[in-house]
């Protein structure tokens, strides 16, 4: 047996079969890549909303880059940290460009999921069979909010301290042993030194965290194929195209794209995103007139403020993300694409808008009209995923699907055969 | 009314400027009533046409130089420029041209000369604190020893450090020339305490800050410029703009070439999906 195996490597040495083969024999890396990024067959009608999940990816891979470049120049201690992230910024070739394309990166990272969580919403991505692929994608959601607060952290401005103080103080909410847990978060008895170093620790490790999590979102998603704007499986071969051409040059097309913003950020309006007073050192004995978490953070954070107990505020803020966990199971309607869906569709937009003025609520103080508005958005929010969404279980009709993705035209007689279908049903 | 006061902070944000963060994130435009929501009552910074404003931009290098002898005539007695080394304003480069047109513009031997007129604090070889003049990589001097000593002589506020005060400050350039020309006597119905002055454009409008900027001819320019508080507010605020991003010129050509490089390659990467796509019905 040995000796067969090892004759047949040596045969193929001889064939002159090449260092790959060579490889690919004992490591099936090439047959990997080729699998998943070259013949992989891809439905052949996705739109430009199908690019956000490669986008993520490198935004992932610059991401951790420009870290791992910052890390080196970085000091996490409170009376180091601020100054070494301006020395980086004045004194290190380009360590400008490093720092503005990380803190400009972050922003474009939530842009960029946002658009990919909306996406999937819309095309009803998260049904059968692909429940754990959004699961684990909501996992990743939450791990780079964390990671990204955490970060905002470390450059020790008066932002960083007050919003640092502000959201680990959410835990104090948790009865019994919320102090414990506040506590043991800080490291003391208050954010400094210890809550600084272990920030750092943590904002280090969760991206390779997330990294590992992605590559579990993409064996999710390489089970069963993208989904695409029909909302419909595929039939048969004819529905696909190998991913390579054509999802390679579209995806590469698609970053140019996006490059282009985000770097006209990072050259020309560097600090758009940021706030003044992060350029001020933490001082823990002066408040900030306003302490604002970052823009991704502010629907989460009027929801946050819209229940006037605090513990409740708490849990709605968590529940108005893991209510997305059980969304697979609170949508049953059987089709997926709104396209096909004209009642969900409408609630999809509004619950965008909703979104929206979430948001617009969290940036503006508690006062007035704000707090009505933002209970009133809480409460559509919730409604949303609770009430409108099992009610269009029972009440959006079925409506025709195409017959394939090749024949997205709904055929004379398949239309007449699929309504007569439904009157049946009804 | 109900006020939710999280954890006793308030936990809130200013004005339009987030709002206009997410929206643009969002790349959304909603037309919303503002909010009625007005801060203190501190007014719209006058704009100013910079020269550094735009993707184009540059320093004025004679606006520079004068706005760093304001800042060491003036602003120095009381602020630090933390940040700063006297070897930061010297002109990057080896031949003349090059340096004039980078950081201050100055020459190495004019960076030390500035540099030799302070003192910086240091140990002998006996180990005895001594003082010495200043190289180029020490930083300018701080004019109070501590914080609680630039308190006492200052009525209890403490002089802001001006290295980053541009980007630590919104409406950035634009405020901090229009916060030095915007003292005035204080309305009737106003009461200004003791250490207290009035500015049309400080967030609450009492301050505690003196005009530092009072009198035209406050300073003498070497290039004959005439020394208006205008034209010394103007200055100092190019300086200090300087002082916050000393890098923006370095980034803009850069980011000119990027964009310009990013914008073709976009164009070329669409049609070849064009043609790579073309077979597919």
């Amino acid at each position: 047996m040995t000796n067969n195996d090892s004759k047949s490597v040596s045969d193929q040495v001889t064939k002159g079969a090449g260092v790959g083969t060579w490889i690919e024999e004992r490591l099936p890396v090439m047959s990997f890549i080729n699998h998943s990024l070259r013949d992989y067959p891809t439905p052949k009608n996705l739109s430009y909303a199908w690019n956000f999940g490669s986008l993520l990816g490198i935004m992932l891979v610059i991401m951790i880059a420009t870290g791992l470049m910052l890390s080196m120049h970085y000091v996490a201690d409170t009376t180091l940290a601020f100054d070494s992230v301006e020395h980086l910024m004045r004194e290190v070739n380009y360590g400008w460009l490093l720092r503005y394309m990380h803190a400009n990166g972050a922003s474009m990272f939530f842009i960029l999921v946002y658009i990919h969580i909306a996406r999937g919403l819309y095309y009803g991505s998260y049904k059968s069979p692909r429940e754990l692929l959004w699961i684990i994608g909501v996992v990743i959601f939450l791990m780079m909010m964390a990671t990204a607060f955490m970060g905002y952290v470390l450059p020790w401005g008066q932002m960083s301290f007050w919003g640092a103080t502000v959201i680990t103080n959410l835990f104090s909410a948790i009865p019994v042993v919320g102090e414990s847990i506040v506590q043991w978060l800080w490291g003391g008895f208050s954010v400094d030194n210890p809550t600084l170093q272990k920030f750092y620790s943590l904002h280090y490790l969760l991206p390779f965290l997330i990294l590992g999590v992605t590559l579990i979102h993409l064996i999710a998603l390489h089970q069963f194929g993208s989904n695409n704007p029909l909302g419909i499986d595929r039939k048969g071969p004819e529905d696909s195209i190998p991913f390579h051409p054509y999802y390679t040059i579209k995806d590469l097309y698609g970053l140019s794209f996006f490059m282009l913003i985000y770097m006209y950020l990072v050259f020309f309006n560097p600090n758009f995103f940021g706030e003044p007073d992060n350029y001020i050192p933490a001082n823990p004995m002066v408040t900030p007139p306003h302490i604002v978490p970052e823009w991704y953070f502010l629907p989460f954070y009027a929801i946050l403020r819209s229940i006037p107990n605090k513990l409740m505020g708490v849990i709605a803020m968590f529940g108005s993300i893991a209510i997305l966990f059980a969304l697979p199971w609170l949508d049953k309607h059987p089709v997926r694409s709104a396209k096909f869906r004209p009642l969900y569709r409408i609630f999809f937009w509004v619950f965008l808008v909703n979104c929206f003025i979430l948001g617009w609520v969290g940036a503006n103080p508690p006062e007035g009209n704000f707090v009505l508005i933002g209970q009133l958005a809480t409460a559509y929010y919730f409604f949303h995923f609770l009430v409108l969404i099992p009610f269009l279980n029972k009440f959006e009709p079925v409506p025709p699907l195409p017959m394939s993705i090749s024949k997205p035209v709904i055929s004379k007689s398949a239309k007449t055969a699929a309504s007569k279908g439904s009157k049946k049903n009804g | 009314m109900v006020k939710v006061n999280l954890m006793g902070l308030r936990y809130v944000s200013s004005t339009k400027r987030n709002l206009t963060k997410l929206l643009t994130a969002s790349a959304l435009c909603f037309l919303m009533a503002t909010n009625g929501h007005t801060e203190g009552h501190a007014p719209t910074p006058k704009k100013v046409d910079w020269s550094f404003n735009g993707p184009f931009g540059t320093f004025d290098r004679a606006a520079l130089q004068r706005g760093l002898q304001v800042y060491r005539e003036v602003c120095s007695s009381c602020h630090t420029v933390h940040q700063i080394r006297f070897g930061n304003l010297k002109g990057d480069g080896k031949d003349i041209e090059e340096i004039r047109t980078s950081n201050l513009g100055l020459t190495e031997a004019e960076a030390v000369a500035i540099a030799g007129e302070y003192k910086t604090k240091d140990t002998n070889d006996e180990g005895e604190p001594t003082e010495r003049k200043s190289k180029l990589t020490d930083k300018f001097p701080a004019p109070y020893p501590n914080e609680k000593a630039a308190r006492a002589v200052n009525n209890g506020a403490n002089p802001a450090d001006l290295s980053m005060v541009v980007k630590a400050r919104v409406g950035e350039a634009d405020y901090v020339y229009s916060l030095l020309i915007g003292f005035d006597k204080a309305p009737e119905d106003v009461t200004v305490g003791t250490g207290q002055y009035y500015n049309h454009y400080f967030p609450g409008n009492l301050l505690s800050m003196a005009p530092p900027l009072h009198t035209d001819g406050q300073v003498t320019y070497a290039d004959g410029t005439k020394a208006t508080i205008d034209q010394m507010a103007m200055d100092v605020t190019t300086f200090l703009t300087w002082a916050s991003d000393p890098s923006m010129e370095d980034r803009k050509q850069l980011g000119v070439k990027i964009l310009f490089y990013l914008f073709f390659l976009t164009i070329i990467l669409y049609f070849a999906k064009r043609k790579i796509w073309k077979d597919v019905h």
